[in-house]
């Protein structure tokens, strides 16, 4: 063995070495792949809880109702104008209204229960028919179906997201006695042991809570509440609708867990919805009005509308304005400017600039656009000046970045053929620039577009509730309507805030998209 | 001005009442004291050169004794050069091309420039040609400007090759196809003087030697000045050369005389090979 001249390359000494740094190589490798693990989880985690929430208001509930448009309701006046009937909102409610207390008898029986009963529907929510009317008065003294949205508590509630709810099909009813008005017994043979179980094991878990939950039964459009059980027989409070319903349809129970007390939405409303529902007066629809509506402080009512048409005009002032000023500035600091003391301070500082946060900005904007120069407040124009500010180091750094990188022989080469400085920028440095220009610019306006805090302080956040057309209009934009949406307190907002975040990213991926395309459209070309 | 410049050179174009034999001896450029300074340090001393039309002057050196920097004042590239400057007078057409007064961008469409890596623009082939003539208003219509790139490209020696593919980026050919392209380049805003930096010292020896070939057929027409690190290049298409050496004119004659019977003692160890 010693004596054996050691091989030269597979030597114990460089075997070992060799295993070393492979290990070292797979080792390194393994750390690369778990932080690109580890981002993509956070962001398909982030994506999917929001895609998850936001999913839930893509649709909605809607309620129809047949009416007839009554001119002495609509119309009282006589000679009312298009706009008077636009605006009569009291009017078109009265006929939802009446509908329903024509639908749901029992509700005029108490105070309580006739608003209940009105809170089915936001009175905002005619403002579109109303419109319609105002537009086609032919269409007055007509019957028509009115669809207007479902109040957002009940419209969560049939998408499930007010309560967890335990659902079973009873057994057959045999016998249904009248105990006093609304108060029924229901006789089946063996009907409730199902739910009897089931209020036992939920005993097992949570105790005497359990009697605190609601316990509904509906068959048909009739729902009431199950006061107490056995197993073949139940004492019941008609809710809504007729007791005869129980022997002709095999009923439903349903045992809501959060306690009446403890929810948004009553029992009696509940029972009403499912009645509506089982008439087949309820629809559940593309939610369109998110696009189409503006703000609103009922949440089916609201829309983004006014919020994407800020910020689209935001985005236009600060493209006009960042743009062109971020490419001659770093086309200057590039091709022209002699490198001196100065230059270099103004380089320093623009890398600076570009780390200043953005409410910094937002500061400056208020203080010198509206203070100053009396620009109107939470207008597009001043928001896309602010952000223009903000975008402007982002664009004069990714372009001089895509200015240096144009090789300088070729420069050099329109110098050679006598081209002027001019013309050698121009004609050939730009056009070989041009992409990595255009995808900081893109990159810059994505990020502008997300900014929020400096539309906060230049008010943009104001409710508005008019599409802007103009860039002095009162405007908010998108990602101030996800902060002011986030902050109102009903739940209904959570998946509606998640919508519009889906939106604005939407506008996001489509900006970065572009910049693939221009990326993979110039950058090998030659 | 514009109008008397086209006319010299048309009559230099046309003159072909050329001498075949050697370059004319009268100097096209007469560089007098030379100092070129970057910064604080003087890369060039004091060197007064003639350079004499229709002939090929090389420019010899170590590595580092100014050749380009020299080659460079003749179309005043070094004016893009921020630290650079150059003090001495350089005649071309009786007048002193380093005067403030002259506009450099007109001298370089005069005396145009091939480096030493091949840098077409990142343009079709077709574009690089027609760029100068476009922006000197050397076409009238397009049929011009067609027949200047096709002009150009066959001086180059190169229209055979591309004719097919006109349109096709500059950047897609060899990388001795490109340098015949950017000679073709410089020829098609019909200089009259050409300056070449090492041209060939990205090439195989196939491709050198059709630019050997090309720069002697040049040579009829233009006066040109190459500097190169190869002496049997030198001698093989040059007619008079000049040696530098730490930013000094050592040594300079007709290329037979520097490379056969050299005056200069440092001229000869360079030429021989015993040069550090
Ligand atoms: N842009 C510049 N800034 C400062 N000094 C420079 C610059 N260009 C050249 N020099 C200096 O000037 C001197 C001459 O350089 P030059 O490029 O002219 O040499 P050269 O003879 O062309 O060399 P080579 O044969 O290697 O190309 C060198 O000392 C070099 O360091
Ligand atoms: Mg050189």
């Amino acid at each position: 063995m010693t004596d054996v001249a050691p091989a030269p390359f597979r030597n114990e000494k460089a075997l070992r070495r060799l295993k070393k740094r492979r290990a070292a190589d797979a080792r390194f490798r393994l750390y690369g792949l778990s932080a690109i693990a580890f981002a993509l989880l956070a962001l398909s985690v982030l994506v999917a809880s929001i895609g998850f929430q936001a999913i839930s208001a893509a649709t909605y509930h809607k309620v129809g109702f047949d009416v007839v448009l009554d001119p002495a309701v609509i119309a009282p006046k006589g000679k009312d104008t298009p706009a008077d009937i636009s605006r009569n909102v009291d009017g078109f409610y009265a006929l939802i209204r009446s509908n329903l207390q024509g639908t749901f008898p029992e509700a005029a029986e108490d105070r309580m229960a006739t608003r209940q009963l009105g809170d089915l529907v936001t009175r905002l929510a005619v403002l579109p028919t109303a419109k319609w009317v105002s537009e086609n008065p032919t269409q007055i003294g007509q019957a028509a179906t009115i669809k207007v949205p479902l109040s957002d508590d009940l419209d969560l509630y049939l998408k499930g997201a007010v309560s967890k709810e335990f659902r079973l099909r009873l057994g057959d009813i045999s016998a249904v006695t009248e105990a006093a008005p609304r108060q029924v017994r229901l006789t089946g043979d063996g009907a409730f042991k199902a739910l009897q179980s089931l209020i036992a094991v939920q005993r097992q878990e949570v105790g005497d809570a359990v009697d605190a939950r609601s316990i509904l039964i509906s068959a048909g459009s009739t729902t009431g509440r199950i006061m107490s059980l056995d197993a073949d027989a139940a004492e019941v409070t008609l809710l809504t609708g007729s007791a005869t319903d129980f022997s002709n349809v095999r009923p439903t129970a349903r045992m809501i867990e959060l306690p009446e007390t403890e929810r948004n939405v009553s029992d009696l409303q509940i029972a009403w919805t499912l009645a509506l529902k089982d008439k087949g007066r309820v629809s559940r629809v593309p939610h369109t009005s998110l696009l189409t509506h503006t703000d609103s402080t009922y949440p089916e009512l609201a829309g983004a509308l006014a919020a994407i048409v800020g910020s689209l005009l935001t985005m236009m002032v600060t493209a006009f304005i960042a743009i062109p000023i971020g490419i001659f500035a770093s086309v200057y600091l590039e091709e022209f400017a002699p490198r001196n003391r100065l230059t270099e301070i103004i380089e320093v500082n623009i890398n600076n600039l570009a780390a200043v946060p953005s409410i910094v900005f937002g500061l400056l904007g208020a203080a010198v656009f509206l203070g100053f120069f009396g620009l109107p407040r939470s207008a597009p124009l001043v928001g896309g000046l602010v952000l223009a500010l903000l975008t402007l180091p982002t664009i004069i750094i990714a372009s001089r970045a895509a200015l240096k990188s144009v090789p300088p022989s070729i420069r050099a080469a329109a110098l050679a053929v006598g081209a002027s400085k001019m013309q050698s920028v121009f004609h050939h440095v730009l056009p070989v620039a041009g992409p990595g220009i255009f995808t900081g610019a893109i990159l810059g306006m994505a990020r502008a577009l997300g900014e929020t805090a400096p539309l906060l302080l230049i008010g943009m956040v104001a409710f508005v509730a008019d599409v802007p057309v103009g860039p002095t209009d009162e405007a908010t934009a998108l990602p101030v309507l996800i902060y002011s949406w986030s902050t109102n307190a009903e739940r209904a907002w959570e998946p509606m805030t998640a919508a519009v975040i889906v939106i604005l990213l939407m506008f996001l991926i489509t900006m970065n998209g572009i910049v693939v395309l221009l990326r993979r459209r110039f950058e090998r070309r030659w | 001005m514009e109008t008397t410049m086209t006319e010299s050179r048309d009559v230099s174009a046309a003159g072909i009442t050329m001498d075949e034999t050697q370059g004319l001896t009268f100097p096209r450029i007469e560089c007098k004291n030379i100092d070129v300074f970057y910064g604080d340090k003087q890369a060039i001393f004091d060197i007064s050169l003639p350079i004499p039309d229709r002939s090929v002057t090389a420019l010899i050196g170590p590595s580092g004794c100014g050749k380009s920097t020299f080659l460079r004042c003749l179309n005043r590239m070094n004016d893009t050069i921020e630290s650079c400057k150059v003090t001495g007078e350089i005649i071309m057409d009786g007048e002193n091309i380093n005067d403030p007064d002259i506009d450099p961008v007109l001298l370089r469409s005069r005396v145009g420039m091939v480096f030493q890596k091949p840098n077409p623009f990142p343009k079709s082939i077709y574009d690089n040609i027609a760029y100068g003539p476009r922006i000197h208003g050397l076409a009238a219509s397009r049929e011009d400007l067609d027949a200047i790139v096709e002009k150009s490209l066959r001086r180059a020696g190169l229209w055979d090759e591309v004719k097919d593919r006109l349109t096709s980026p500059g950047n897609s050919l060899s990388g001795g196809q490109q340098q015949r392209l950017c000679i073709a380049r410089a020829i098609a805003v019909r200089p009259e003087v050409i300056l070449m930096d090492e041209p060939c010292s990205a090439l195989d020896p196939v491709a050198t030697a059709r630019i050997e070939e090309l720069i002697d057929e040049l040579r009829k027409r233009y006066c040109i000045v190459i500097v190169t690190h190869s002496m049997q290049q030198a001698a093989r298409v040059s007619q008079r050369t000049a040696f530098f050496h730490l930013g000094e004119l050592v040594e300079m004659g007709e290329t037979d005389q520097i490379f056969t019977n050299p005056r200069e003692r440092r001229t000869e160890d360079y030429i021989t090979g015993r040069f550090g």
